[in-house]
């Protein structure tokens, strides 16, 4: 049987960090998926972006959550988000069809920290271009050491 | 290239019913964990909350839930093990609930986050809908097995079925 789930890459953060970036992303799987598991001490959402592309401008969500308040759906520029929490958590996102250039990029995302928030976004990347490299950043403050993160190459065929 | 996304076990209800799924001496070769389930339960009501432990376990696990139904919505942390609705003996004949459980690094010795997506729809318009949960046991402990539960009824019917994945990061 062919391997149609792989992974691409990972790391595991020893000390305290503000950026992480998975670069140089071949384009021989159909879809990615990323798996973020650890802590974030930012006290606002860190954020992802694509291609280093760092115009908040070219990004949106829509999202519905949970937490301490309620619940909430609402929607806003830029790609906010990600949450672990102080007490660890997980952060899977999936990116269809990363690879081709005709398209815009979407992201199915689910928020887990069950100290804070539960959540599913969906993000555009308003972009054409294909996704070969992602970068993750903490926002207000750092992920943590131990929080580990992984990309994954799903193949249609 | 090595095979990362493996199927580890599955267990089928039979004829007579099961109290519990268990999954047991869970090798510790991968680095996530995914359960996938299909189940309904006994429960003389439409619908229960299905409960997960770990290692034997039953305490340590907090959670936050988002839930959908026909019309309403609304976030709770009162069923700490709960990852979601399972479909019970009045709900519509035939209708089980369906659920994926992701748990990343469930060697490591940090607490152990886990996420789950859940639906109970049985077209009818009460409590059936989406669960959205976020879970954590607060444990050091790899995790090396893994139980299902029903929060009131006292049994999952047969044909209900729950597979193991184990996926590797390199």
């Amino acid at each position: 049987m062919p391997t149609t789930y792989e992974p691409i890459a990972t790391t595991t953060l020893s000390t305290a960090t503000a950026s992480v970036t998975f670069s140089s992303i071949s384009g021989t799987y159909t879809d990615l998926v990323v798996v973020i598991n650890g802590l974030y001490s930012g006290t606002t959402y860190g954020k992802f972006t694509f291609n280093s592309d760092t115009t908040a401008s070219n990004y949106s969500y829509t999202r519905m959550l949970g937490y301490s308040g309620g619940v909430l759906s609402d929607r806003s520029g830029g790609t906010d988000g990600i949450s672990l929490g102080s007490t660890r958590g997980t952060w899977i996102a999936h990116i269809q069809n990363y690879a081709n250039s005709t398209t815009y990029k979407t992201v199915l995302a689910r928020e887990n920290a069950a100290g804070t928030g539960v959540g599913a976004y969906v993000y555009l990347w308003r972009n054409t271009a294909a996704i070969t490299s992602v970068t993750f950043t903490g926002v207000s403050g750092n992920f943590d050491s131990t929080t580990t993160f992984t990309l994954y190459g799903i193949k249609a065929a | 290239m090595a095979t990362t996304y493996e199927a580890i076990a599955t267990v089928t209800v039979g004829s007579g019913g099961a109290a519990s799924i268990e999954f047991t001496s869970i090798p510790a070769t991968y680095t996530d964990l995914k359960i996938v389930y299909s189940a309904r339960n006994n429960r003389v009501d439409t619908t229960d909350h299905i409960l997960i432990g770990f290692n034997g376990g039953t305490t340590s696990i907090t959670n936050r839930q988002l839930y959908g139904f026909a019309t309403s919505v609304g976030s709770i942390t009162s069923v700490p093990r709960s990852v979601g609705y399972v479909n019970s003996a009045s709900a519509t004949t035939n209708t089980f609930s369906n659920a994926e459980v992701y748990i990343p690094n469930y060697t490591s010795s940090n607490y152990k986050s886990y996420s789950a997506d859940n639906v109970d729809e049985n077209n009818t318009s009460g409590d059936n809908g989406l669960w959205l949960t976020a879970g954590l046991w607060s444990s050091t402990s790899a995790i090396t097995s893994i139980s299902l539960t029903s929060n009131i009824g006292t049994a999952f019917v047969q044909y209900s079925t729950a597979t193991l994945y184990g996926i590797k990061n390199s």
